[in-house]
This record gives C-alpha cells, structure tokens and sequence, in this order.
C-alpha cells in the first residue's frame, strides 16, 4: 500500500496550504473534491469559494460577501 | 507561426535579417541608434524587434529554415543590445516606483523574512486593478475580446518563461517551483493546461488561437510585459528577478481574476471564458504562497545575495504591468469619446 503523506503548511495572515488530501468536508457536510496538487484553505471565513482561498482576505475593502 | 511584420527600423532589420539569410550568419545590419528609441517600454518597434529575437528560443517561426539562428552569436549580440537599453529603462521605472527598493535589512531578521515581507507588503495595496474593475463594470463586449487578445500574447504561452528558470535554482525553490508549474501545466490533465484553458476562451468567441495575430496588433506596452519574463527567465543573472516577478504576477491575480469573471458573467460570454478566470481564482490563490514563501523566499535562502533582485523583480512586474493596464485604459476610454461610425 502507498504511504501518501498528506501534509498542511500554515501561511501567516493567508490560507493554509494542503497537499495530498482527496476531499474536504465542510461543517454542513459538502464534500469538497480536491484536483490539485496543492490547494489552499481560507482560513478568514471571507472567501466566496469555501472551502477554498479566493484572497479575498487581502481585500481590505471588502467585509463580507458583497454582492456581486 | 510566421515572422511577424515589422512595424519600424528595428523590427524590420531583425525581421529581414532571418527571412533573407536562410543559413545565416545572421548579422543585424547597424540597428537604428538606440538613442533613438525614447521610451522603449512602449515602443512597438524596439518591443516587436525583441520578441522576435526572444521567441526564437521558444516555439520559433515557420519561415526561419535555419535551426542554428537561435544561437547565433551575432543574433545574440543584437539580442543583447536591445536587453541593455530595456533593462536600463526597466531599472528607471522601478527606481520611480514609490518603496520600490525598501530598506531590507529593516523588515526582517533573515533575508527569507526580508523578502516575504516585501513581497507580502507590496502585494498586498493591490485590490483588483483598474483594468479587472473595468472589465467588471463597464466594459463592452467589443472591450473584453480587446482585451482577450491583448493578453493572449502572454496566455497562449502561459508560464513558458518561468519553466527555463528551473535549472538555474536548486533546493526547495526548485521544488517549489516545479510544483507550480505543474499545476499551470494541468496537473498532469493535457486538457487543464492553462494555455488551452486560454486558447479555449478564444475560441468560443470565434477568435483565432494561435498566437501570430495578436502579436501582429499587440501594444508596445504588452510586448515590454512579456518581453520582461523573457528577460529574467533567459538570463541566469536575472534569476532571482524572474522569481520576484513571478511572485506579484501571482499574488496580483486572484482578486483581478473574479472581477473579470463577474464582467464575463454581465457580458454573458460564453462558458469557456468563465472557465479560465474561474480556474485562476482558485489556482492563483494557491500560487501566491507557493511563489512567495515556497520559492522567493527558499531562494533567498539559499542565495541570500538575490534578495535585492527578488524585490527588484516583483517591483518591475507591476510597474510595466501597470504601465500596459494603463495603455488599454486609455484605448478604451478613447474608444467611448468616440462616436460609434453609422
């Protein structure tokens, strides 16, 4: 059997970056694939595609989910 | 792809030079006196003359028969002329650039730190461009394909430029940077390269996809933007610039990209624009830490002395960068004091 190591590197004031997951699962359940390599986590609750980091944590304008 | 047409003195000779000497030696007649040139960065003549000499080492043109032009030393030595008179404009800009060159042993206890925190610094102003908030609010159909294929010079060859960097770093850059590359390259997916993302784009709005039509009416400015990756990835000195530059493409990105994907949506383009600024919302969020803390900031690491072309690097990508978004806003605006004909 693969010995896949799956590991997460925090990035200071942005997302956490995961590499070797196959899904992740949000607090209502979603199960989100994973296809990338690498992928990155939001962490601040501001990105409009969670679980995934859109950098809107950079946006200093932006609050929460305006709309669009 | 065939030679482009020259548009002046400087692009003529170098193009005339590789039509008329199938087997070379290629030697570049007296180019128009550099001192001529009196703004290189948005000199079509000067920026088309050095494309062509810089995509001799990537895909090439079907109408040079020789395979040894790339390497032609008198090619590299006009190459290499109009590297000096660019670079020099390049390091002017910069030096105008407000904290283009912070103080780094200030912001930092390690040139790692040092770099991040430039980097992080000044990324970080940057919300969508001016360019991305027009594309979301107001521009026209007609606007968005003007812009399409503006940056089609640049995203049909996506990340090609960065790839010849992977030789010239070692350590955990390397990894790094191969990392993000990978993931431009599709993941090991042919359909999910990003180039074919772009070129898929083009193609449901009925434009063409290969690359010589957009070079043939692509703005000065826009050649100097793709013009400047060629310059730092194909000059191993540059190296550490080349990975600056990659680092503000990257953490400039995301935020622009899902304003222009909110413009497609208004416009309603079709699917396949959608797909590839969709994709980089995500993929960009990704490369920026990857660029920043996996690749500059392991580099610097390694090779503490590059911490300066680092900055320096990031600092030039969003100068000419912002230096191109400027001419295509001045295009549009121009474009809307304009009476439309009929």
């Amino acid at each position: 059997m693969s010995s896949r190591r799956v590991t997460v590197t925090e990035c200071p004031g942005g997302p956490l970056l995961v590499r070797g997951a196959d899904e992740v699962v949000g607090l209502d359940g979603t199960v989100a694939p994973v296809e990338r390599a690498v992928v990155a986590l939001c962490r601040c609750g501001r990105s409009d595609r969670l679980p995934w980091c859109d950098d809107s944590h950079r946006d200093r304008r932006r609050k929460k989910k305006p709309a669009s | 792809m065939k030679l482009p047409e020259p548009c002046g003195p400087l692009s003529e000779r170098v193009v005339d030079t590789l039509r008329a000497r199938p087997h070379g030696p290629h030697a570049v007649p007296e180019p128009r006196a550099m001192g001529e040139v009196t703004y290189p960065l948005t000199d079509r003549d000067f920026q088309l003359a050095l494309w062509v000499l810089y995509e001799l080492h990537y895909r090439g043109f079907d109408d040079v028969e020789d395979p040894h032009a790339e390497w032609d030393p008198l090619l590299i030595v006009s190459r290499a002329a109009l590297e000096r008179t660019f670079e020099h404009a390049v390091r002017a800009l910069v030096s105008q650039t407000p904290d283009g060159a912070p103080a780094l042993e200030e912001l930092g206890a390690t040139p790692a730190e040092q770099v991040t925190t430039a980097l992080v610094r000044m990324t970080a102003r940057s919300g969508p461009s001016d360019v991305a908030q027009y594309l979301h609010r107001r521009a026209t159909r007609a606007d968005f394909c003007s812009y399409l294929a503006e940056r089609a010079v640049y995203h049909l060859r996506e990340s090609d430029p960065q790839s010849f960097v992977l030789p010239r770093i070692g350590g955990a850059a390397k990894v790094a940077l191969a990392e993000l590359q990978y993931d431009e390259y599709g993941g090991g997916r042919p359909d999910r390269l990003h180039q074919t993302l772009f070129a898929r784009a083009l193609a449901s709005l009925d434009m063409p996809t290969d690359l010589a039509p957009y070079v043939a009416s692509a703005e000065g400015a826009t050649l100097a933007s793709v013009n400047l990756m060629s310059l730092f990835a194909l000059n191993r000195r540059l190296r550490g610039a080349a990975m600056g530059h990659l680092a503000a493409f990257e953490a400039t990105s995301s935020l622009p990209c899902e304003r222009i994907l909110r413009g497609a949506r208004r416009l309603g383009l079709p699917q396949p624009v959608h797909d590839y600024y969709d994709e980089h919302v995500e993929a960009d969020a990704v490369h920026e830490q990857l660029a920043i803390r996996g690749i500059c900031a392991a580099l610097v690491d390694d090779e503490p002395e590059l911490a300066a072309d680092v900055v320096f690097g990031a600092t030039a990508c969003l100068a000419v960068d912002g230096l191109a978004g400027e001419v295509l806003l001045e295009g549009w605006r121009a474009g809307r004091q304009t009476p439309a004909a009929g």
